[in-house]
């Protein structure tokens, strides 16, 4: 599962005011990779998520996607490239209170030109994928909070995006919860989805096969060079979660 | 990636149905405003036209060819109008029928002896020539009309407004008026004459009679029904038939005109009402676009959801903009509905034909939609121009 990178960005900075949020961050991340970016607040991380998933732009430096060169691209194409390459998984759900668990799920097709009907089945489908195949017509006051991150899962991959960033996915779940999620999104990277999760979370980016720490703007330690899957890795990443964990 | 991948009409419209549906008091209150204007408007309107569509079957049933013909009023003393007028009249070929009245001055009737005389009621006595009512296109509640031939017994019809002052509102073998100081039989009784109102405030006599009271023989009034196809002929030809030498002093009127007119003078009062509609529109645009604001403003996050989801600039504007159409286009509907209703009730109420015109309605809701869009443009700009990260933003 190696190849061109889905996700490269090359001395990618970025300041608001006089603030560096960014200092020059460079990342591969290749194809079928599950990779935690992990760091404090302040690190630096969430204005990288924005950056990756194309809702901000860097101040300098190149973000490529899919391909894509990022900084040529207009606003209305990068609105495409995240409709067909980016699928979106927020730490507070962000469901339509309203609308049943395969309406929301929909959704995420409703801007990549899907007709009504596929968007429905493929719904279904991306529901069933994530284990709520009963809950399909269910609102989401009606789900529990890990049944609506999950049902946000869906919405995020009901598209088969080229990338899935989880922002904090399991921030606001109790444990049980948060772990089935954190299993579900192992299951889909082992299915082939390249998977990004930002997290404060030493411990749950422990757990995952590659970790980009965060501190400052700029990029601590990374326990993978793109390539990174197995054991090896997932041991190499243990090891790292105590080094942090020491540090503090 | 293609270029041209749009939202289509039917997803937009269920995006707008399901932001409202979820906010239904906010919609209620906010629609109540467009609903009231329109209401208002298409009320006005209807009621003006059912009124309208009233005259209209008056006038068809009267008939629009009726002329009368009276001394010009004018300064001094304008000469009666020829004891022969009525036979002129009826010498022009397009004139089809006619008859005549003629005051009587000293002509007083009252209920029995015993009323003062001052008490009159404001009802006079006319001397009739012809079938007064069939000419002016009026009825008879009751009984008939007066057999005017030369030697009747003294007989009497009442109008009916006099019929009602002299308590006689119908027929029968008993029914007597004390008039010139002796008992004399009714004989009919009239219904309300549309085209010759005054008419209702007297009673006719035959001429027999009128003379014993000291009528000297002119008629004040001829009507005249002519032919329909050749009325202002006939108007231009009435005063010289009856005064060849003087037409100037012999005034023809089509009373059908003052009754049109009696209509058209509503007008003025029918627009300052389409008026207040008017303001009600303007505040209820207002009024939606101030909703639309706010909704704006709650929904930061779900707008960047869905530019996380891959919606564009244009997607977000015209879901916001569908969602202001809707609502307004909701409030229209409602005060269609409403104002149909307040017309149907009224115009039944009066005994009127209901008329609605169907461009008071189209025009109704096409102006919702215009108050829609324009109300939305503003909160829809600012939607579309909510940052995207504003999903990973708001908690």
């Amino acid at each position: 599962m190696s190849g061109q990178p889905v996700l490269s960005l090359r001395d990618v900075t970025k300041t608001y005011g006089d603030v560096g949020a960014l200092r020059g961050v460079t990342l591969d991340v290749a194809p079928g990779e599950l990779v935690a970016v992990v760091g404090p607040s302040g690190s630096g991380k969430s204005t990288m998520l924005n950056i990756v998933g194309t809702l901000d732009r860097p101040t300098s430096g190149t973000v490529t996607i899919a391909g894509n060169d990022v900084s040529a691209m207009s606003d209305d194409a990068l609105s495409l490239l995240r409709a067909d390459h980016i699928g979106f998984v927020f730490q507070h759900f962000h469901l339509q209170a309203g609308a049943t668990a395969a309406e929301n799920v929909a959704d995420g097709l409703l801007y990549a030109g899907t007709v009504r009907r596929e968007r429905q089945q493929r719904a279904v489908r991306a529901l069933e994928r994530v284990g709520l195949g009963h809950r399909v017509d269910h609102r989401p006051n009606q789900l529990s909070g890990g049944e609506k991150q999950r049902v946000a899962i869906a919405r995020a991959i009901v598209g088969d995006p080229t990338i899935l960033l989880a922002d904090e996915p399991t921030g606001a779940l109790d444990t049980a919860s948060g772990t089935a999620v954190l299993e579900l999104l192992r299951e889909l990277n082992t299915g082939g989805t390249t998977v990004l999760v930002i997290t404060h979370d030493l411990e749950l980016a422990a757990s995952l096969p590659r970790q980009v720490r965060m501190r400052d703007g700029e990029v601590e330690h990374d326990s993978g060079g793109g390539t990174a899957s197995g054991a090896a890795a997932a041991v190499d990443a243990a090891g790292l979660a105590l080094a942090i964990r020491g540090d503090r | 990636m293609s270029g041209r991948r749009t939202v289509g009409a039917g997803d937009l419209l269920r995006l707008g149905v399901f932001g409202l549906r979820t906010r239904p008091a906010r919609v209620v209150l906010s629609a109540l405003g467009i609903a009231i204007g329109i209401a208002a408007m298409i009320a006005v309107v209807g009621i003006s036209s059912s009124s309208k569509a009233r005259l209209d079957q008056v006038l068809d049933a009267l008939g629009t060819n009726v002329l009368t013909a009276t001394p010009v009023e004018g300064f001094g003393d304008s000469p009666p109008l020829p004891p022969t007028a009525l036979d002129s009249v009826l010498r022009q070929d397009d004139v089809e029928s006619a008859a005549a009245v003629g005051t009587v001055p000293d002509g007083h009737v009252y209920r029995n002896p015993f009323i003062p005389a001052p008490e009159t009621k404001g009802i006079g006595v006319l001397a009739a020539w012809g079938d007064v009512p069939e000419v002016l296109g009026g009825t008879l509640g009751s009984g008939r009309w007066i057999d005017d031939r030369a030697g009747a017994v003294p007989q009497v019809v009442l109008g009916a407004q006099a019929a009602r002052a002299l308590g006689v509102d119908h027929v029968r073998a008993d029914s007597r008026v004390w008039l010139g100081g002796q008992w004399v039989q009714v004989v009919g009784v009239l219904q309300p004459m549309q085209l010759a109102e005054d008419l209702d405030t007297q009673v006719f006599v035959p001429r027999d009679l009128a003379t014993s009271l000291g009528f000297d023989g002119a008629p004040t009034s001829v009507f005249t029904r002519v032919d329909p196809e050749r009325v202002e002929q006939a108007r231009d030809v009435l005063a010289g038939a009856i005064r060849p030498g003087a037409p100037q002093d012999v005034g023809v009127t089509r009373p059908s005109d003052a009754l049109a007119a009696k209509d058209a003078t509503d007008d003025s009062f029918t627009g300052l009402l389409v008026g207040i509609g008017g303001v009600a529109l303007l505040v209820g645009g207002i009024g939606v676009a101030n909703t639309m604001v706010i909704t704006v403003l709650e929904r930061r996050a779900e707008v960047g959801v869905r530019r996380a989801l891959g919606a564009r600039r244009r997607n977000i504007r015209d879901q916001f903009l569908v969602e202001s159409l809707l609502l307004s286009f909701l409030g229209g509907v409602a005060g269609v509905v409403l104002g149909v209703g307040v017309t149907i009730v009224f115009a039944v109420g009066q005994g009127w034909p209901v008329a609605i015109p169907v461009w008071a309605v189209a025009g109704g809701l096409g102006a919702t939609v215009v108050i829609g869009g324009v109300s939305g443009l503003y909160p829809a700009a600012r939607a579309a121009r909510i940052p995207p990260t504003s999903a990973l933003a708001a908690v």
